[in-house]
């Protein structure tokens, strides 16, 4: 067994905290605005400059006019306001983002990450994400924990060109949550049914209960 | 090509012009041009169809993507650089985050058909920024650490290592915008603004396409102005389909 990537989403969530200011990236992390956060309230930062957006429009009620960081199509909620990007990214760079929450290619033990270059490209797509990882206040990650053909993506070093140094919070796989540690990665959760020595065997580096 | 309005008047230069060829005519070789948008809002699909046509070459081109790998493809740059008209891109993407995906532009860039200068996204907005202010550089701590910065000027201010990045002027930009009155002001709507109003700061001449029909001077109320008019120089109202380039929803790929 191990998480779903909705169930991913749902564990990350469960780590914010009343009056949050949250940011999402593009892929994954999408799977957050839909989950349900009980009696805490947070509000979602698009870097696009919206502030307090919503799910995703059902389809045939889209507004053109207005989309999240991966495009999507989504609604406003009551208290929504829209910014320029100068002043999107002033709140970011500005520390006013208590959580980044983004995709990556790999993370690493010291804090590390990548997601924006693949291996043997000339070209990447950065986005927002150097200017998110250096200044959001937590970087949380959701990856799968290994490649389409089995390699590790939790390593002590990353192996790919970095977003940033030393920023990971917490990393969120299909097979748990974890801390990196400097040396390795710690044991914040397991998925059901998946043991410490699974997520040892799936990863490069020490594994910490 | 028109200079900034600087005799105080509001209306008395006829900004609105006929069509989008005429809103491009003029735009010179080895421009600078900045693009508004993110994903489809504010992209000028009307004004970009109409470069291509127009055949300016050697064209840089600033914006946050050269255009998507979504369906239906709209007016994107990667038009541009198809059409043989662009030197350089200055972009927060020159790849897809989706290493299954592929833009058009990716080809090109990958055989050195094109030069690319790939831009942190914050970083992009607050070049653009800067140059309309007046501001020759500043210190980010973005992309600190990363390949990036290699061989770059980095110090440390607060404790805190910062890069030093340096304004990005842009002669043309080119927008779209919700409502605009004769004077020039604009407003945007929803995520439409994005990089729009940075653009205008930074750029000599500011050409912008209008989704809802020019209104006379004054009928934006001045509090809900998000450009100003001065900034900008020629207006063309945006017609229906299929005259005119209108956003369309995109097809959604299987994950």
């Amino acid at each position: 067994m191990s998480w779903t990537r909705m169930q991913m989403a749902e564990r990350l969530a469960r780590e914010f905290e009343d009056g949050w200011i949250v940011n999402l990236g593009v892929g994954m992390p999408t799977l957050i605005a839909d989950v349900p956060l009980g009696d805490r309230e947070v509000v979602f930062h698009s870097e696009n400059g919206v502030i307090g957006y919503g799910p995703v429009t059902p389809p045939g009620q889209e507004d053109l006019h207005l989309v999240n960081a991966g495009g999507q199509n989504v609604t406003l909620l009551p208290g929504a306001a829209i910014v320029h990007h100068a002043d999107s990214f002033a709140l970011i760079r500005g520390g006013r983002m208590d959580v980044t929450v983004m995709g990556a290619y790999e993370a690493a033990a010291n804090g590390d990450f990548a997601n924006w270059k693949v291996k043997g490209a000339k070209g990447g797509g950065i986005g927002g994400a150097m200017d998110l990882a250096a200044s959001a206040k937590r970087v949380f990650l959701m990856l799968e924990h290994r490649t389409r053909d089995g390699s590790p993506r939790l390593l002590p070093r990353c192996t790919l060109p970095i977003t940033a140094r030393g920023v990971v919070t917490l990393v969120a796989t299909d097979l748990g949550l974890f801390a990196p540690t400097g040396e390795g990665f710690a044991v914040r959760d397991l998925a059901p049914g998946v043991t410490l020595d699974e997520v040892r065997a799936a990863t490069a580096c020490p594994v910490t209960e | 090509m028109a200079e900034r309005d600087g005799d105080g008047s509001m209306t008395r230069r006829n900004k609105v012009v006929a069509d989008f060829d005429a809103a491009v005519a003029g735009i010179p070789d080895g421009a600078t041009i900045a693009f508004g948008g993110f994903a489809q809002p504010g992209v000028p699909f009307n004004l970009i169809a109409a470069l291509g046509r127009q055949g300016a070459k050697r064209l840089t081109c600033i914006a946050n993507t050269t255009g998507g790998a979504h369906k239906p493809r709209m007016p994107d740059i990667g038009m541009l650089v198809e059409n043989g008209q662009v030197a350089k891109v200055v972009c927060s993407f020159t790849a897809a985050t989706r290493a299954s995906d592929m833009l058009p532009f990716t080809p090109y860039y990958e055989r050195g058909e094109v030069e690319a200068e790939i831009v942190p996204q914050g970083t992009l907005a607050e070049r653009l920024r800067a140059a309309g202010a007046g501001i020759p550089a500043f210190y980010t701590p973005t992309a600190v650490g990363t390949e990036l910065a290699e061989g770059r000027e980095t110090r440390v201010i607060n404790g805190r290592e910062v890069l030093l990045e340096y304004a990005l002027p842009v002669d043309v930009a080119l927008l779209r915008a919700h409502q605009a009155d004769e004077a020039g002001n604009l407003r945007f709507r929803r995520s439409q603004r994005n990089f729009a109003p940075l653009m205008a700061m930074a750029a000599k001449t500011v050409i912008v396409e209008v989704e809802e029909p020019i209104l006379p001077a004054g009928a934006i109320d001045p509090d809900d102005v998000h450009t100003p008019g001065i900034l900008v120089q020629r207006l063309v109202a945006i017609p229906p389909p299929p005259h005119g380039i209108w956003p369309v929803r995109r097809e959604v790929p299987a994950r």
